[in-house]
Formats: C-alpha cells, structure tokens, sequence
C-alpha cells in the first residue's frame, strides 16, 4: 500500500486511542495493529519508522516498537 | 424438504390479543381467550369457522361483510362476530337458522354482482367468495332484471344499452400483480392491509353505497402511478381474483408451498415458496414468520425471476489472461484450472498470497465452508466478506461496549417501544418490512427521532411524523451522538441505578467528565454539525425521559472514518438511558444483506474463528485445529481493501470470490480495478458475469436461495432454514462446488477430502465448534421454525434479548468518544458532500433486482441536489450531470429535490453503468478498513451524457464478456 495510506491509517488509530483515558495508549495501539493488521502491513510500518517515520504520529512510533 | 410439515396456517379472522383469559361457551364448547379477542377468533380457537369475507386475521376487524353474524344469549339482533369481543359467560350460537339464513341472504347479494365464471377465473381454487358461496349453502340467486334493462352491475363490460358505466377495465400497470374492479366486493381488506400492514395508505374506497370501489391514489392515477409499493399485503389480503399476482394468471394454483427464508435485506423474511412441481408460482410471506409476521416488501414477495434470467451463467469457464473471451469447460476443468493456478501461486508468491471472500447473500454453511478453506486448504487467514464494506464497525463497537457484535433485541421489540432513534438508516427503503411494523407502533403513539443528512420518507409521511429531525452534515455523527450524551449527563437525565449495577463505574464517571465538557454541549457543536442546538437538546430529553427507548441505525453510522466510534457512542446512549436488557429497548444495527450477520458469525473475518474469536487465542485454535487436523496460522490475515493493496504491490496474487460484487460496490473503483487487474488467478462464483468477472480468469456459476438448503440469520440473530425448492440449474449448490474447489487443491497437495453430504453436517460443525451455536441442529430448527443465538446449553430455545441480566463482557463498558474530522474535506474544488444509499425497488449492485421487472420503479441512479445548489449550476430536472471527485467522475441525470440540504448530494449504486463508487474515496474506518462511502467532497456541473471513464468502462466491460462458443 501507499506509504501515505499506510500512514494516514496508522494516524487514525493513534488517534482514538490518544483521545482515551489512561497510561497506556502506545500499547493500546500497539494491540489494535497486532490484533488487526496483517504481518505485511505491520512490517510495512516498522520498515517505515525504521527508515524516519516520516508523517507517523508519535504514538504510532511509539507503539511500533511493540508491535 | 418433505419432512417438514407446515404448521397451523389457517386464518383466525381477527388479530390475537393479549390479555387476562376469558371463559365463554359457543356452540357448547367452552373457550378461553384472552380478553379483547374477538367472537370470531374465539370461535376459531375452538375449530369452528364462522364464514366471514370482509374480516382476515392480518387486519383489525370491520364489520361491513355482515356475513359472520351470530346469536349470543340474552343479547339483541345477530352482531357481526368479528367486531363483537368476548365476555366471561357470553354463550354463542354460530350456526342457528336464524343466521344461517342471514347469511345466505348475505350471499346472494354478493354474487348477484359477481360473474359467474368460476371456472375461468385466476382464483378458482383460492377464492374466499367462492369458499363463503359454498359454506353457506348459496343454492340460488333470485334477482333478476327489469325487462328490457340488465340488473345494475359493475362486471359486465356492456350492458343492452352498449355500454356500463359501472364498469371498470382491469389495471393491470403494476408489473407484478392486476386489480380487476369487476371481481371486487368492496370488503376494504385491502384498503385496511395498505393502512395497517404496510402503512402507505396508497389505498381508498371512492364513492358510498353501491358506487363504492377501491382506488389507487387519485382518480387519474393507476397502481403505478399512484403511491402503492408494490409490497404485496393488499393481494395478500383479497379474498377474491380482485388482486391476483400475474404469475398466478399465467400459471395457475400452486399445489404445494415450502417454507424458506427471503434472500434481499437483513430483515430475514419467512416466505412460503408456492410450487408447482419445480415452478415457482408465487412467494407467499409466512405468517409464522417472526421476524415480518406474515408481512413483505416488492423484493422478497415479486423479485425472483432473476433466478431464471438469460444472463444467468450455467456453465464454468476459464481464460488464461482477462484480455481473452471466456471459454466454456467442464466442471473438473475448471476446478483443477483453478486448483493449480492457485498452488502454483502459491509455491512462487508463498502461502499468504492467495485469499478468499465469503458472501454475505450465501448461506451460514456455505460461507463457514469458504473461511475453512483459506484457513485449512490455503493455510492463511486471508479471508473477508463484504461486511467489511458495511458493519465491520458494528462488529468491533458493540464488541468493545457490550462485548458481543449482534442487535440486542428482536423484531417484535418495536412493538413495546416508546421513543426510537433511527440514525443512518433508511428502513422503508431499505428495511421495508421492518418500516412497517415502526409505523404501525409510530401510529400507535411511539416518538420518533430521525438523525439523517437526509429527509428520509419516515421524518413526514402519512400518518407518521417524527418528533425530530436532526439533519446533521455528513460526518458529524459522532459530534451529535455526543453531543445528546451530553446533555443526558449535564441535566442529569441519566439511570443511575443500571450503571451503577450493570457497568464500570469507573470508566461511566470518566466518560461523564468527559461529555460534559462544554465543548460537546449542542450549542459549541452546532456550527460543525448544522443540527439547531435547541432540537438536540429536545431530542435528546425526550429520548432519555420518554419510556423505553430504542436506537435503530444503518450504514449511515458505520460506513465512516469514524463509524467504530459512533456504534460505540450508540452503545453509551444506551447504556447510559437503561435501555438495555428488557423488550422495547436496545441498539439494533439494521444489516444490509440477508446474511451478513451469519457471514460474520461464521469466522469470515480475517482475524476471527467462528464465534468472533480472535486467531491469536490457541485454546480457540485449538478447537479448529482438533476438527480439521491441520495448523491454524495465528496471525490475522488480509481484508479486503487490504488484500487490493497487497496485489497492487504484488504480494497477493489469487482470489477466490463467492457471491459478491467487490467492483462495483467497493468504493474507489479505479483502485479495485487496479488490484483485481494485477492478481493471476481471480476465482468468480456467482450467477451473473457481474462486474468483478471482467477481471477473472475463473467463472464457477452459482445457485439461487431457491435451490438449496441452508440457513440464513438475520439482523436479529435469528437462524432462519433456506429448503431447496427445486434443483440447481448450474448443476450443484454454491457449498458443494466450494468442497470440490477444496478437494481439487487437496488433490494437489494431497491433503484429505471433505465428504460432506448435505449442509447439514456443516451446520453439525459449526455447533461443535462454536459455543453460541452449540444447540443449532437442522432438526430443532424444523420443530421450532427458527432460533436466536446464542443458543446452548444456558439458552436451549435461543435468546431473544441479549444482555438481560450481565452483558455478555460482564460490565458494560463506556468509552469516550471524542470527535475527529474526517480528512475528506469539501474545498473550492470539491464543494460539496456526496452520500449514497438504496432505493426501495432495487437491492445493493442491483445484480438480482435489476433482471427483474422492479426496475419500472429504478431504471438508473439519479442524483439527489437540493434547488439552490442546482441553480447555482444551471441544472434542471433530468439534466445529465458530471459528479466529480478527487477519485473519479463520472455522469448521471440530476434530481432537484429538498430532501437534500443544500450542500449535500444523493445518490445510489445499483446500476454499474453510473458507477457512483468510481467517486468514492479510499478513506476508511480507523479501526476496521469499513470504507468511508458515506462521504465524499464533490463538484457537480453540467454535461452531455457519459463521461469518458463511463464510455471506457462499457467498452471493456463487453470485450469481458465475450464467451466463445463451446467446443463440440
């Protein structure tokens, strides 16, 4: 997929989960792309961060590292 | 088939009550019925059929044939026995002279305006006035005319004169179904049907006395014409051929009826399928039925005869490059073309490069059969189905609020509703029988609150208008959703006691603090929504403190970047009012097909096993592993949009498609075409050459619901048996040619065969294996017609209601939902919003409904603009139009209307030369890829005629579809 896609969706996850109560949102967003993203996709996003992040949103870095 | 007997479907005369039992005595019986039934139902409890015409159980009684009189003890006169209701001790003759020969009276008036040529007649065999003639002994008429002059009638077209004026020709405009005024009697069944049944009032008696006949509309106006449906109840209802369904002129009685479950909406309806040897004669809807009670709409009652159209494919065929015209081969062919290329894929592109998708118009046993064989033939979990493209969000909000992806409630539910919320949903076009029985609580005294960019036809129509109406922008619904919560929780409207007791406290006063922000107050967020502030706040009290209160919604919620949160922030709505848990109540997402709620259950998304549970757990793995003897991968695999990436990227390669459109009805459609074009191996199994086979190298044809057995479960959770009523025309059932794809490539791999039999012994696993389906077994379902999961051991006749004593996740939880602009954004270029939507007449891709006669209501899609975005354009009426997006443009002829706001423009998806998804972007739900059809920035202007694309398109559509002559 288009890395802007795949930016734009990893964006909108973090989005909701930043809008949650709580300590635990780079997790939470991690969880929602282990539980949800294909192993592609995910390789795809850390090849991503592994190479900037450019356009991630902080927490999708963060979360990155757990996925 | 023959083992299942239909059960008690006789006409009681009036409709049942409710009530406290009332002991009476008729003709010596004693009976006991509820208070309120009517003599004539009491009577029927009792196995006595007093003779009636004017009264059906499906309508309130009326009293006017006078052909039912009774005596009763100590009362005057001989009172109409349906209009009459029981008393406790109230003793009845049905059958004394005295009646009797009232009745034969009755009759003989009756027919002395009748002809008499019973034996020509459409409904000879199925005629209550010829059944009445005989069961009241009607041996003679002895009116006779005046010399010289005929008796006054209204059936014969001449008189001595030359001509009647009493004499109505029949109109027979209506494609599916004629009225011919000379064999009505003026019993109004039908009149009252349109009323009370379906709610359109389309029907009237014209004139008093003996000049009274039924009308469609206005004087000038046949059925056509008129504002009549075409749902069927006014048929249903005649007594005589005054309405006939033209099948049955030109084919005759049925001589016998299976019962089965409509293939079109979620509503799940329970038809009779009339038969005559292998030809269906007519689908009659079942009385017993629970989710339409004997009701039905223009698609399930006349739309069927797609499932003998010419375009419908019978033969496989295979082309080796989609550039070639198809070829016509054998089954075994086809299946080991199709088997090879796939493993071959698969051994150059690795195991995850090929994919299924399940079809949601398919039954439960044969979309299980398709997940199992991309997780146990394929070895991936790279599995989807177009609930994806639907309720995907409904599937992960109610999962994440309530902790199970299902409405709450049943269809009965409405009738003890108080205050319904309907919000993104269409239900009379789009969930018409469901339309009716709302209208018929609506016109009872329920309050209704429509949420909807649109003025859809349940904010005003006859004899339903709703309290509310928040015209809200497309794409704010979570502001709105919000915004109602916030005032529910500021001006303390809230049930303190159910939250306390049935959710997270904790998480409630977080979500309390969080709503009651002043900026998710109506008034901050009016400018953004466009929904006056002080409506919202009305609507929102109203729903809170008016009784119980219901939410209805549709893809208007779900098909959105932020639809998961809405059905998450409908979810709190609910919880927060207390209406969870008891009949009248819930949160009810209205599902687009027929089994799109089965289609989920059965495992097909690609990160859940049957049961939504999730591939990650290995006790759940476990399970399949056990029954299956392979290894189930743990990683989620591909969706659909997803699976369109990957192939564009070139990493998935082999598509098996059953029974679904992905071209025309998945959004952004130059992005589709792209990933279909760059696959190797595109497997289409459906009955037509749709729009997705101009992309396949494969073409497997597939069967009809008519013509296998199955289950499909509806909107309300509800298991409803498919029975094949007459053989396949392609030769096998769609999940018998899914066994021989599996079986092809087990060939191959070496794997052993399936052998299943009959669905059966699918549906035998789908209960072994999921614990909601634990109890489900084809026996259970023919004794008790039909079952709501989960149904197991806790709940042996199923469950109704959900979430009555504990959600099933324990405490229900609230979570916050914070609004976020969807990134497609109206601008100079693009200044207005797109939504889309159904019309009532066709279905989705249009792919049945358009081979059928109901495109006289829907030739082509239209575009819905409001008059002062029009003039601004220079467009009229009927003007052809260019609607262009940052995805595509494409043309159709434009509709000036106010239902739209200015701003806002309409459109449906059913006919693929408009292709309204060529417009439609490539956003999506956060969560779960659901596309965000619901809106899209546009500009519209003028133009001539189809745009370039649209001219492409039909070119290559029709080089695709070239099939070569078969080999002799």
């Amino acid at each position: 997929m288009s890395p802007e896609k795949m930016v734009h969706m990893a964006n909108q996850i973090a989005t909701f989960f930043k809008s949650q109560p709580g300590e635990d949102q780079a997790e939470r967003v991690a969880g929602h792309l282990r539980d949800f993203w294909e192993p592609r996709m995910r390789d795809q996003l850390k090849a991503h961060v592994a190479a900037g992040g450019d356009g991630l949103d902080d927490l999708v870095i963060k979360a990155a590292q757990q996925v | 088939m023959k083992d299942f007997i239909i059960p008690d479907d006789r006409d009681m005369g009036t409709p049942a009550r409710e009530g406290a039992p009332v002991t009476l005595t008729i003709d010596g019986f004693d009976v006991t019925v509820p208070e309120g039934t009517s003599v004539m139902r009491a009577a029927a409890e009792a196995g006595i059929s007093v003779p009636k015409l004017c009264a059906t159980d499906s309508v309130e009684a009326f009293g006017s044939c006078r052909l039912c009189v009774v005596e009763i003890e100590g009362r005057r006169g001989t009172p109409s026995s349906c209009t009459t209701p029981v008393a406790p001790g109230m003793v009845v003759h049905t059958g004394s002279s005295k009646v009797r020969k009232i009745r034969r009276g009755v009759m003989e008036l009756y027919i002395s305006d009748h002809p008499l040529d019973c034996l020509t007649c459409s409904a000879n065999g199925d005629c209550e006035l010829q059944d009445m003639a005989g069961a009241v002994g009607l041996r003679d008429v002895r009116y006779t005319a005046p010399e010289g002059a005929p008796l006054d009638n209204h059936f014969e077209a001449r008189d001595t004169s030359g001509e009647n004026h009493r004499y109505l020709p029949k109109d027979d405009s209506n494609p599916y179904f004629t009225y011919d005024p000379s064999k009505c009697i003026v019993c109004s069944r039908c009149v009252r049907a349109c009323e009370e049944v379906q709610g359109t009032f389309a029907l009237t008696i014209e004139g008093r006395g003996f000049d009274s006949r039924v009308s469609a509309g206005n004087i000038f106006d046949d059925f056509l014409s008129s504002d009549c449906v075409s749902c069927g109840a006014c048929v249903q209802a005649c007594p005589t051929a005054t309405l006939q369904e033209k099948s049955v002129i030109e084919l005759g009685t049925p001589e016998r009826s299976v019962v089965t479950t409509c293939a079109y909406c979620g509503v799940g309806c329970s038809f009779k399928a009339e038969m005559q040897g292998d030809t269906l004669v007519r689908m009659v809807p079942w009385k017993q039925g629970k989710a339409n009670r004997g009701h039905s709409c223009v698609k399930g009652r006349f739309a069927y005869g797609y499932a003998h159209h010419q375009d419908r494919i019978l033969n496989p065929m295979i082309r080796d490059r989609i550039t070639d015209p198809w070829r016509e081969v054998s089954w075994d062919e086809a299946l080991s073309f199709a088997a090879t290329r796939l493993r071959a894929l698969q051994e150059k592109h690795g195991q995850k490069s090929i994919g299924v998708i399940t079809s949601s118009r398919c039954t439960n046993e044969e979309t299980y059969l398709v997940q199992k064989l991309t997780r146990a033939v394929f070895m991936n979990n790279n599995t989807d189905t177009c609930a994806r493209v639907c309720h995907s969000p409904t599937g992960y909000g109610l999962g994440q609020t309530f902790g199970t992806s299902a409405g709450t409630q049943d269809f009965d539910s409405v009738e003890k509703t108080d205050v319904v919320i309907v919000i993104g949903a269409n239900p009379t076009d789009g969930h018409p029988v469901f339309a009716s029985r709302l209208k018929k609580r609506l016109r009872a005294g329920a309050k209704l609150i429509v949420i909807d960019p649109r003025r859809i036809d349940l904010v005003k129509s006859a004899h339903v208008e709703a309290a509310h109406h928040l015209p809200l922008r497309p794409g704010t619904n979570v502001a709105v959703v919000t915004a109602l919560a916030h005032v529910i929780v500021t001006e303390k409207l809230y049930d303190e006691e159910f939250i306390r007791t049935r959710c997270d406290w904790d998480e409630f006063q977080a979500y309390a603090e969080f709503v009651a922000d002043p900026r998710h107050s109506p008034e901050a967020t009016e400018e953004l929504t466009r929904v006056p502030a002080a409506d919202l706040r009305e609507a929102a009290r109203l729903f809170a403190t008016g009784g119980n209160g219901a939410i209805y919604y549709g893809l208007g919620v779900t098909e959105h970047s932020q639809g998961s949160t809405t059905v998450m922030g409908i979810a709190n709505l609910a919880m927060l009012t207390g209406n969870i848990g008891r009949p009248g109540v819930g949160v009810n997402p209205l599902r687009g097909q027929n089994n799109v709620q089965g289609s989920c259950d059965m495992g097909s998304f690609p990160h859940e096993l049957p049961g939504y549970r999730h591939v990650k757990l290995p006790e759940v793995r476990k399970i399949f592993e056990d029954a299956w003897g392979v290894t189930i991968d743990p990683e989620p695999g591909l969706r659909i949009p997803n699976m369109l990436d990957a192939a564009v990227d070139g990493t998935f390669k082999g598509l098996y498609c059953q029974g679904e459109d992905i071209l025309q009805s998945d959004p952004d459609t130059k992005h589709v075409a792209a990933g279909l074009a760059a696959m190797e191996c595109v497997i289409v199994h459906d009955l037509f050459l749709n729009e997705t086979a101009n992309y396949a190298h494969v073409f497997l044809p597939g069967s009809t619901f008519l013509e296998k057995d199955g289950t499909f479960t509806n909107a309300e959770r509800r298991i409803n048996r498919v029975r094949k009523v007459m053989a396949p025309l392609n030769g096998y059932a769609d999940w018998e040619i899914t066994q021989m794809l599996a079986n092809a490539m087990l060939k191959e791999s070496g794997g052993a065969n399936w052998t299943y039999t009959h669905p059966s012994q699918i549906m035998d696993e789908i209960a072994a294996t999921t614990p909601s389906f634990a109890g489900v077994t084809y026996g259970m379902l023919d004794e008790k017609g039909s079952v709501q999961w989960p149904c197991n051991e806790d709940h042996p006749d199923g469950t109704p209601l959900m979430h009555v004593d504990e959600f099933m996740r324990g405490k229900g939880r609230f979570i916050v939902t914070e609004y976020v602009a969807t990134d497609e954004k109206t601008g100079p270029r693009f200044p207005l919003l797109l939504t889309t939507g159904r019309v009532l007449s066709q279905y989705n891709v249009g792919a049945q409904t358009r081979r059928t006669a109901n495109s006289v209501w829907h030739g082509e899609d239209v575009l819905e603009i409001h008059p002062h975005d029009a003039e601004n354009r220079g467009l009229n009426e009927g003007d052809w139009v260019k609607l262009a997006s940052r995805s595509g443009e494409t043309a159709l002829r434009a509709h000036v209307t106010e239902r739209v706001a200015p701003g806002v423009v309409y459109t449906t998806f059913h006919h693929p030369d408009t292709q309204a998804n060529v417009v439609t972007t490539d956003f999506s739900d956060w969560a779960t890829n659901c596309p965000e059809y619901k809106v899209t920035a546009v500009q519209v202007s003028a133009s001539n005629g189809p745009s370039e694309w649209q001219e492409d398109y039909a070119a290559q559509a029709e080089m695709a579809r070239r099939i070569l002559p078969a080999a002799e």
